[in-house]
């Protein structure tokens, strides 16, 4: 039985920023992720991040990934087992873990749970053949494995995460790319469709995927245009000869673990589908189980970070390992600068989803 | 449908309108300026902080759209690489009688080289004119994120946002 404070599952961006926050307070952290490498999703992003200049914005998302593992790498408090996975719940202090090819029991006081999301798939004749795959698996095979499954790109959807990779799929030597988006306006930001815009890239809005072809991997793709429903309008097919198709539709939060515990959860479509309920202090509707990052709801990185550092003080503060003063006082500047983060037009609505989440949590800590 | 940044990544007129980072026509005559083409409020900052001389404003709430106060900048090109949205632009105007120099990022490999014939392209990615490589540089900060200077006819200036890659 491996006994710590606080078993954090996941090293992604959350995890690795409550494991720090968490560790430098004295807590006994333990920390696993089921990859060869910590830091989640943050070494393929090889653009520089958004966000304020304490978000570290301007600068490479690897790079924050690389000072993160560093800084995790030489504090003490942290132990950090990889090619590990937290597979069963046996109550809320209890988990089994896989680790060096053997089951461990893990007795701990607190847990937080940031295992991410998984992308959403689209399903279409075609859908299935080599060379479909999400846009979040062709940004790994371009910046983490160096390798280019195709020279001829088609993108579907719009988000940021669909108009990066593209803008990273040319940076790999790409030949071209053409993005579709079935609303009637670009989703993610202007500026990174200004940036593939200028580099060639065809980008069709109120465009659709119907169908992808080929014999044995995908060589061509048949596009139509759609109406505000989202219905093909009829006669307007076309053809384009493309050899790889990348779906770049959203993020789910990817809670399995979560599920075996029992948490309650909320249908809430502008983070992703089903989210756990949880509080501002990131606290599900089970006592002593928290939650960072976008398994409470698909974000971005940055947010991720903030979450992760909110729930880490939180079990800080459960476990009596600071004051009421300084646990408010860094409560309120970590959700003064998320508030940031979730403000303008963009994030105005992930915003609200908060809130709602936040105020079904109320009722929870009442039966709690 | 109306082109806009909206609807095929490329800013319109009437948007343009709304940009609080366009210098006035009298400030571009008077020598090297910086142009922030950035019309949507998103949380980001780092411009405000990477100029030296104080320029660029943003303030709070960080979605405030940045504004260039055009008698501060000298159009450095220090704010160029800190853009997230690579959507920060500097124009000379006053190189010579015929052409004019403007400096964007640049984060394809190869890079042109000083002196190379190239074609400087719009934001829709036509080529307009032929363009010389005046300069290229990347300072560590910048982190590989190059700056490229075309020299350009003065009369397109406005128009060119990059090269074409080299790859192509």
């Amino acid at each position: 039985m491996f006994e710590v404070d606080l078993l954090i599952v996941g090293a992604g961006p959350a995890g690795l920023c409550a494991a720090l926050e968490a560790g430098q307070e004295g807590l006994s952290v333990l920390l696993v992720d089921e990859n060869a490498k910590p830091g989640g999703q943050l070494f393929k992003q090889i653009h520089k991040f958004f966000g304020s200049e304490m978000h570290k914005a301007g600068t490479r998302g690897f790079r924050i990934g690389e000072n993160l593992v560093r800084e995790i790498a030489e504090c003490p408090n942290i132990t950090l087992w990889l090619n590990s996975v937290v597979f069963s719940a046996i109550d809320q202090n209890h988990f089994e873990v896989v680790h060096n090819c053997s089951v461990q029991v893990i007795n701990t006081k607190k847990v937080i749970v940031a295992t991410g999301a998984i992308e959403k798939g689209l399903v279409f004749p075609g859908w299935t053949l080599p060379g479909v795959m999400g846009a979040g698996a062709l940004q790994t095979m371009i910046n983490i494995n160096r390798v280019r499954p195709g020279n001829k790109l088609l993108m579907v959807g719009s988000g940021n995460v669909g108009l990066i990779v593209s803008y990273q799929f040319l940076q790999a030597g790409g030949e071209s790319v053409i993005l579709v988006e079935a609303a009637n306006r670009i989703g993610g930001y202007g500026v990174h469709a200004s940036k593939i815009r200028r580099y060639g890239t065809n980008i069709i809005t109120g465009c659709s995927v119907e169908s992808v072809s080929g014999n044995g991997k995908v060589e061509s793709a048949i596009l139509a245009k759609v109406d505000d429903k989202f219905q093909t309008i009829k006669g307007t097919q076309w053809e384009e000869k493309v050899d790889i198709v990348a779906i770049a539709a959203g993020l789910y939060p990817l809670m399995e673990l979560l599920r075996q515990l029992g948490c309650e959860f909320t249908m809430c479509p502008p983070l992703g589908g089903w989210v756990p309920v949880h509080d501002e202090r990131m606290e599900t509707s089970l006592n002593g189980i928290f939650i960072a990052g976008d398994v409470s709801g698909a974000e971005e990185a940055s947010t991720a970070m903030e979450e992760g550092r909110l729930a880490a003080w939180s079990v800080t503060y459960d476990l009596a390992k600071c004051t009421k003063n300084k646990y408010e006082s860094v409560r309120i500047d970590i959700t003064k600068r998320l508030e940031a983060l979730r403000s303008g037009p963009y994030g105005i609505a992930r915003k609200n989803a908060k809130d709602s989440i936040y105020a079904i949590a109320k009722n929870f800590s009442k039966l709690r | 449908m109306e082109e806009n940044l909206k609807t095929c990544g490329v800013i319109s007129s009437d948007e343009f309108k709304n940009c609080k980072g366009w210098p006035s026509e009298e400030r571009f005559s008077k020598g090297p300026v910086a142009i922030l083409e950035c019309i949507e409020e998103i949380p980001c900052n780092p411009c405000e902080c990477s100029c030296p001389k104080g320029a660029i404003y943003v303030g709070h709430p960080i979605t405030n759209l940045p504004t260039l106060d055009e008698s501060k900048c000298v159009g450095c090109k220090s704010c160029i690489a800190s853009c997230p949205g690579l959507a920060i632009f500097v124009e000379d105007h006053t190189f010579s009688d015929k052409e004019a120099l403007v400096s964007f990022p640049f984060e394809f490999i190869p890079y042109p080289k000083k002196g190379e014939k190239v074609s400087a392209v719009n934001r829709k990615s036509e080529v307009v004119c032929p363009a010389v490589v005046h300069d290229i540089y990347c300072t560590k900060s910048n982190d590989a994120t190059m700056i490229v200077t075309l020299r350009v006819d003065k009369e397109y200036v406005h128009q060119v946002r990059s090269c074409k890659m080299l790859g192509d």
